[in-house]
């Protein structure tokens, strides 16, 4: 097998030095009766030829986005990957070393989570940023549990309007603690009402901008009337382009931001792995769950970095950890801090005016399609439509056409007759004045 | 005079050793030195050509954004040396040894990489129509298959995000299924040696953590754990092997005590690479255990994620799995997607979309290549290597506990007693010798832990490297020579770091030098 280096010689001779005469002699700890003397019910090694041809086989199986016009979002964008991106991430130095705890030959590692960092808390409008976590669901539902530790409160408020993955991770990950979340109902017209919940018990309010419909919003008073009780304002953003075209979250009075990062450097990838975003003030650094990269000096005293903070963490402070969340998103951090160093102050802002512009046009469009109407009056690159039909079985009929149409709201929505006919458009850069002319004609046979 | 490696053998550390000498530039030869990104910039370059936008009316509400972000502009091959360069500051696998037990550092095949980035794979969208994805939901099907016949175990939930998020699964299962008996279940047994991610995951789920001693052997004490046996009790959180690097010898005994008191057995995988092949958890009454797809299927670590964790589960904690799931349907696979229906009794959702399918489609090209019988192998060199380091070491460190080890080889620091070298000097001397150190003070049940994995990937040509220069720093240390391990690292990009400064005046981001009163926000006190 070309991953193992023995002969089987020297097995023979690594035993003897052990002092065992045989490789059985290594389990013996092992129940007798539970050994497994033969091998596993599963088909034997495979050459490199092999396994490719079948995940070739699998490929084929399937439709790519680059393969039809797709217009995907639902807080997963197609976006554009340099190129160097995707190789720097492959460099064997990034891609196969592990969590940095030996600073002193982990500094590239330890730099880019600095520089990623950075980056993170500047298109937020935050103070400070930690490594990344898994993806944004759960930086959502460790927001949640942030607030309730820096409020000393119990209860939350999720807007209805908050990607329902989201919703979903943050009741789960809720619904064992002391902690608890009340849920307003999802609106794709039509905005939440906090007023019944925003008072002295409420440790944060949990809102989406772009929100779930794709609307755009100002945050600015509710910031103020959380703030006025206590409360913090938790902001998820799941399109990060935006934030090169729209008022920060921290600029509307933000005090966490929970973020998906997928749309800088992180392919689709059918869902994962992404890159979780949080960031906050800088005052409540010491309630924040995950890994943090600091700078300090070396013995000889040059700059370096080193993960910091960590008697919050897990490995130290146990049962009493901020979070139970060891390995993250590492890799996935890297990508985006190359991604986001490629496109720079000019680049970022263009990039979301590009998307902006695509949306726009594509909008306009599209409601000038008959019985079709845009939902949305404000919105970044994704926007409701409201169809004459039911949009799953419109979304099935452009997909026999080879066209990715959309996301029908009740796939993440369902059972909501209100939600039947929606459907969620999203136009990044990658999709061509080509790619929404044959959306537009698809969606008009088949309306 | 010159070792082994062309490198002097001149003692290090004095005032008139080359590695001492500075460069106008602070580079060394091809080690380069690589400012902050953000100390690179100029504004009007760009890494990234796009077109033009296009002119519209703005539907943004009137909420454009006003303020410059501050990040810097640079152009591509500036990014792209910026990145290489960081890159060689780093260890990794590829380039040398990484004995970090507990870590499971691997060799990364190459294949995966090649085939997760497929057009039709690492490009699909999680909301594509389910008839666009019919691969790819068979391949999940399939690496399901695989880690079913692997573990034993009829059931898996594959959407655990990494090792702690699997164990917040598993955990919370056996909560849910608690729950649907009636029983308001309070405590959770977790041993004195495990990984502190499995006490804050029981605290995560609403459960008392209550430590178990472990015995002289090093396994959990058996007597101590049937006193704590209870109605209140939820269920064991069990690593096995466990992280002294030992089979926990009665763990069928403890599966049976605890679902006598009808609480849950959760194993933590962790150390699944030493048993693949040779025992399947489901035979030894596990109820769930998390696999970390980035140790034991070698997705690439990538200096902190991203991992995967799929747990698997038993007949009893089946029903309560978190979505999504994927299903045979009659049109092919279909995905079950939400909490009602066939899934009404599961617990809820963990992430969005289906789980880590970069990582998924990497963990079954590399199963595929050992195949069954690869497999085997795995766990067999893998405890091979192990023991040849154990009595490669053993007569001049101190094993504290006797016999056979599984995957990885355990030491305390008793033999450096009175030499003035500590666990993490030992640790230090050995980045000189080119290798990354093993895991230091882990398990905390053992004084100054020095805990060595070495994998099956490993030629005994390496592992005899490795114990020669084991055998010659504790031949130094034994010789009075503290000092020439106090000032180790010599050979690294930066030598020992002042972490007690870091935590005690966090700079957790770059600031602008104009922006001074930023920085002072930014670096506050340790009392704050």
């Amino acid at each position: 097998m070309r991953y193992m280096p023995h002969t089987a010689a020297e097995r023979a001779e690594m035993l003897g030095k052990i002092g065992l005469g045989s490789i059985d002699d290594l389990f013996t700890d092992i129940p007798a009766e539970a050994r497994l003397a033969g091998l596993l019910d599963l088909p034997l090694h495979a050459s490199e030829m092999e396994v490719e041809k079948n995940f070739r086989a699998l490929a084929a199986k399937n439709l790519s986005p680059y393969a039809a016009p797709c217009f995907l979002g639902a807080g997963a964008y197609q976006h554009h990957v340099p190129s160097v991106a995707d190789h720097i991430i492959q460099r064997s130095e990034f891609l196969t070393a592990y969590t940095p705890y030996q600073p002193e030959i982990s500094q590239g590692t330890l730099q880019a989570l600095f520089e990623f960092q950075t980056q993170v808390a500047l298109i937020t409008g935050m103070e400070v940023a930690n490594a990344s976590m898994y993806d944004g669901a759960t930086s959502c539902a460790e927001a949640v549990l942030m607030a309730c530790r820096v409020t000393r409160r119990k209860k939350a408020v999720l807007s209805g309007n908050l990607h329902p993955h989201y919703r979903d991770v943050t009741r789960t990950t809720l619904q064992f603690t002391e902690f608890e979340a009340a849920e307003l109902p999802p609106m794709a017209e039509g905005s939440d009402n906090f007023d019944d919940h925003i008072n002295s018990d409420l440790a944060c309010v949990v809102v989406q901008n772009p929100d779930f419909f794709g609307r755009v919003q100002d945050l600015t008073a509710l910031a103020e009337k959380c703030h006025a009780v206590g409360a913090l304002l938790v902001v998820v953003v799941n399109e990060v382009v935006s934030l090169g075209a729209i008022k920060s979250p921290g600029d509307m009075g933000a005090d966490i931001v929970a973020g998906e990062g997928q749309s800088i450097g992180v392919p689709l990838s059918f869902g994962g792995p992404y890159v979780g975003l949080l960031a906050t003030r800088q005052k409540f650094v010491r309630q924040m769950p995950g890994r943090l990269c600091g700078q300090t000096i070396d013995q000889d005293g040059k700059r370096g970095f080193v993960l910091t903070l960590s008697t919050r963490e897990q490995h130290i402070r146990r049962e009493k950890a901020t979070s139970n969340i060891c390995t993250n998103a590492g890799l996935c951090s890297l990508a985006f801090a190359i991604h986001m160093s490629l496109l720079g102050e000019t680049g970022f802002s263009k990039l979301a005016a590009l998307n902006h512009g695509e949306a726009v046009t594509a909008a306009e469009a599209l409601d000038a399609i008959d019985g079709v109407d845009v939902v949305n009056n404000t919105f970044f690159n994704e926007f409701t439509l409201r169809l004459p039909t039911n949009a799953a079985m419109v979304v099935e009929k452009l997909a026999e056409k080879g066209v990715l149409g959309g996301v029908p709201v009740s796939r993440l929505i369902p059972d909501d007759p209100a939600m039947e006919n929606l459907l969620l458009v999203a136009v990044t850069e990658t999709c061509s004045d080509s790619d929404l002319d044959r959306l537009v004609s698809a969606l008009k046979e088949v309306l | 005079m010159l070792n082994r490696q062309g490198r002097s053998t001149q003692a290090v550390g004095t005032e008139d050793t080359e590695m001492d000498m500075e460069t106008f530039t602070g580079n060394k030869g091809l080690n380069h030195e690589t400012p902050l990104i953000f100390e690179q910039g100029l504004p009007g370059r760009v890494g990234v050509d796009m077109a033009e936008p296009k002119e519209v009316k703005s539907r943004l509400g009137g909420l454009e954004r006003k303020d410059p972000i501050g990040l810097p502009d640079l152009s591509e091959p500036q990014v792209l040396r910026h990145f290489v360069r960081l890159s060689r500051q780093n260890y990794s696998i590829d380039s040398g040894f990484y004995p970090l037990g507990s870590c499971t550092m691997k060799h990364n095949p190459r294949i995966n990489e090649k085939v997760a980035r497929l057009a039709g794979l690492g490009d699909l969208h999680p909301l594509q129509p389910v008839s666009t994805v019919q691969g790819a939901l068979e391949l999940i099907d399939s690496l399901a298959h695989w880690l079913k016949t692997i573990t034993g175990m009829p059931a898996v939930a594959m959407s655990p995000a990494a090792g702690a998020h699997g164990e917040l699964c598993g955990v919370m299962a056996i909560r849910a299924a608690h729950e649907a008996n009636g029983q308001a279940r309070t405590r959770i047994l977790v041993p004195e040696s495990a990984h502190g991610t499995n006490p804050a995951t029981a605290a995560l789920c609403g459960y008392k953590v209550d430590a178990v001693p472990a015995r002289e052997d090093g396994r959990m004490d058996l007597e101590a754990f049937a006193t704590k046996l209870g109605p209140d009790l939820a269920g064991v959180m069990l690593t096995n092997p466990n992280t002294c690097g030992l089979f926990e010898t009665d763990v069928k005994k403890i599966a049976d005590m605890v679902h006598e008191i009808g609480g849950y057995f959760y194993c933590d995988g962790a150390n699944l690479n030493a048993i693949l092949g040779r025992v399947r958890p489901g035979d030894l009454g596990v109820d769930a255990m998390h696999i970390n797809l980035h140790k034991t299927f070698s997705t690439p670590h990538g200096g902190g994620g991203p991992g995967s964790g799929p747990v698997v589960l038993s007949e009893a904690l089946a029903p309560f799995a978190p979505v999504p799931f994927v299903t045979h349907g009659a049109k092919g696979f279909d995905l079950i997607e939400h909490a009602r229906g066939e899934a009404a009794a599961s617990f809820g959702r963990m992430k969005t979309y289906h789980g880590q399918m970069g990582m998924f489609i990497r963990a079954l090209a590399y199963m595929q290549s050992h195949g069954a019988d690869g497999l085997r192998q795995i766990a067999e060199d893998a405890v091979l290597n192990a023991n040849y380091i154990r009595v490669g070491l053993n007569d001049l460190l101190h094993s504290p506990f006797k016999g056979v080890c599984m995957h990885e080889a355990l030491f305390d620091d008793s033999s450096l007693k009175g030499t003035g070298v500590t666990t993490l000097d030992l640790a230090k001397a050995l980045i000189d010798e080119g290798f990354h150190p093993m895991t230091m003070y882990f398990p905390l049940v053992v004084h100054g832990a020095m805990l060595i994995e070495p994998t099956e990937s490993e030629s005994r040509q390496t592992l005899d490297e490795f114990i020669g220069a084991m055998r010659h720093l504790l031949g130094k240390a034994k010789a009075g020579e503290a000092d020439y391990f106090l000032g180790a690292p010599h050979f690294a990009p930066r030598r020992r770091l002042d972490e007690t400064g870091a935590a005690r005046n966090p700079i957790l981001r770059w600031t602008s030098p104009a922006a001074g009163q930023l920085a002072d926000d930014v670096t506050l006190s340790a009392a704050s």
